[in-house]
């Protein structure tokens, strides 16, 4: 049992120090984050209505005083009768596992990389990965714009190498997205492989070729399983924040590029609907509920293997 | 260098150019002299100077700033009671809420925090006349919420790699607990704070949907004029804005790893 807070002479004062600690930031969260979760729940429940709010009240008074309690599960059943957000839903899920398991094959040769480079060169290679984390989201999206332009700098260097004759058609399209998701999201895969290989323990890698395993075999059958842990937690990290992205699909996106987010977003500040704009939201936690569930567990069981 | 070694430079050159050519794009643009954002002109400052003159730009950098400044000390302090309490406290009422609601918003999409943040405002406006407007103090506080649990997770992390022998040592000479943590515990995460800091000034600095869903009229933040403008496609003051701020990062990153490093220093000397 930790010593801190804990075994003393509980005096009042001490155990007021302790309340206050844990009271102050549990009361925010309370407050500001379950608290509007459970709002939007309700809301999600209740009708749209042309008034200020734009829904029905989840406790109605009667006429005659009487409360009751008004619920309806219309805007989950227009979720999934109205096939553009079923669609959406998939195509939100397709763009994120794809650009996951590019990043992933991009990320991991880096990853392996640094791991493996001698020691002052690891350090300011690992500092390289984390600097882009710092510049501001957005602006590395927009800088993608300028490259991506049917006359921007990408098509410009391809036709002027000779390799293109006509310019080709990449900002506004899916493949846009892909681009910009793997980009923006490419640190948060690599530092969790390189967290893991860089643990990895040199000898077994030597035991296997020495044994008489191929190059090739050594990779496959010792360091691929052993960083499986790096490799789960790289593509959590990324294809969890990918799946609800607003940014990178509302700039380089074309409109037919369906992702959750942004339909959340247009529903929302187009439509008014906040009634459907709620259950679109409850929907997507509940998709983002198995993944997390699933990291956090492995995150568990390799915190107990360590200890 | 045999095959595979190859194979990993390459790749490692492969990625730290696709990292970095793009921020080196758009500063070396922000130089541009040609209105036409791809178009080579020359060498000029025309775009600074024409950043300088931008009243809303200035005016939106200014509340951007405000906020970050606030979101950040506010952040840093629920941050590092929260960080306290997961690391060191592993029993009270409620614990299990209590880890849960600080995990949740690091994996969140902001757009469903954003929903939710408004239609609580909303709701308490109707039931209390607070917050009587949307802005920044709305701004403010969403900020808080989600960057207070990226610190109680740095504070966290950081307290559970140091020894608590020596906050138990100050304890059996018969320190208080309110001194242990002021005199040590707060000494040794001093630098976990410090990036718990800056780490939640550029959080807030850079968030667009979250601000664009609790902000009411009349604030803007400097993302969501970037948005509004780079949404209709690319503008050349916007790159000068952009290398601006990565100069604002670069100067910010290097500081703070001077302080860890000096940090490291004093404890390899003593």
């Amino acid at each position: 049992m930790s010593g801190l807070l804990i075994n003393v002479d509980n005096s009042f004062r001490e155990r007021l120090w302790k309340n206050l600690i844990i009271a102050i930031p549990y009361f925010w969260l309370l407050l500001f984050f379950l608290a509007p979760f459970l709002i939007v729940l309700k809301i999600s429940l209740a009708d749209p209505i042309v008034a200020q709010p734009p829904f029905t009240p989840l406790l109605q008074k009667s006429d005659d005083g009487v409360m009751s309690i008004y619920a309806t599960f219309d805007n989950y059943k227009y979720l999934f009768q109205d096939s553009l957000y079923f669609v959406t839903y998939l195509s939100s899920v397709k763009l994120a596992f794809i650009s996951t398991v590019l990043a992933l094959l991009i990320g991991y040769p880096i990853a392996y990389g640094i791991a493996r480079s001698p020691q002052p060169t690891r350090n300011i290679l690992l500092l390289l990965v984390v600097i882009p984390f710092w510049i501001s989201f957005l602006l590395r999206v927009y800088a993608w714009m300028g490259i991506l332009k049917t006359k921007g700098l990408l098509n410009g260097f391809l036709l002027w190498t000779g390799i293109i004759n006509e310019p080709l058609e990449l900002l506004y399209t899916d493949t846009a997205v892909y681009i910009g998701m793997i980009y923006s999201y490419l640190p948060f895969m690599i530092l969790p492989l390189y967290a893991n290989l860089e643990k990895l323990d040199i000898r077994l890698l030597e035991a296997a070729s020495d044994l008489g395993a191929k190059r090739w075999e050594v990779f496959k059958d010792v360091t691929l399983p052993l960083s499986m842990p790096g490799i789960i937690a790289g593509c959590c990290l990324m294809f969890i924040p990918a799946i609800g992205e607003y940014v990178i699909p509302a700039l380089l996106g074309g409109a037919d590029t369906l992702m959750i987010g942004r339909v959340l977003f247009d529903e929302f500040f187009l439509n008014r609907d906040w009634p459907v704009a709620s259950a679109v939201a409850i929907v997507l936690v509940l998709l983002l509920v198995l993944p997390i569930v699933y990291f956090q567990k492995r995150q568990n069981q390799e915190l107990l293997s360590e200890s | 260098m045999n095959q595979r070694s190859t194979f990993i430079f390459s790749m490692l050159c492969f990625g730290f150019a696709f990292l970095y050519i793009p921020i080196v794009l758009v500063i070396i643009y922000s130089f541009n002299d040609s209105k036409l954002v791809t178009v080579w002109g020359g060498w000029s400052i025309r775009w600074y100077m024409e950043l300088f003159n931008n009243e809303n730009i200035l005016n939106a950098a200014l509340l951007s700033f405000k906020i970050a400044a606030i979101t950040a000390t506010c952040a840093t302090i629920f941050g590092t009671m929260a960080g306290l309490v997961l690391a060191r406290l592993r029993q009270f009422r409620g614990r299990m809420l209590f880890t849960g609601m600080i995990a949740s918003p690091l994996v969140m999409p902001e757009v469903i925090t954003g929903l939710c943040l408004l239609l609580l405002f909303v709701n308490l406006q109707n039931l209390i006349g607070w917050p009587s407007q949307r802005g920044m103090n709305t701004i403010t506080i969403a900020h808080i919420t989600f960057s207070m649990a990226y610190v109680a997770v740095i504070i966290q992390s950081r307290l559970t790699e140091i020894n608590e022998s020596l906050e138990e040592a100050a304890m059996d000479l018969g320190a208080r607990p309110a001194r242990v943590i002021w005199d040590i515990t707060l000494p040794i995460i001093f630098p976990a704070m410090v990036s718990g800091w800056l780490l939640a000034f550029t959080l807030s600095l850079d968030d667009l949907v979250i601000s664009s869903f609790v902000s009411g009229p009349g604030a803007t933040t400097l993302p969501m004029l970037i948005f509004s403008k780079v949404r209709l496609g690319i503008s050349p003051d916007i790159n000068a804005l952009a290398t601006i701020l990565i100069l604002v990062v670069a100067v910010g990153v290097s500081i703070a790893g001077w302080i860890i490093h000096r940090q490291k220093q004093a404890k390899a000397i003593s």
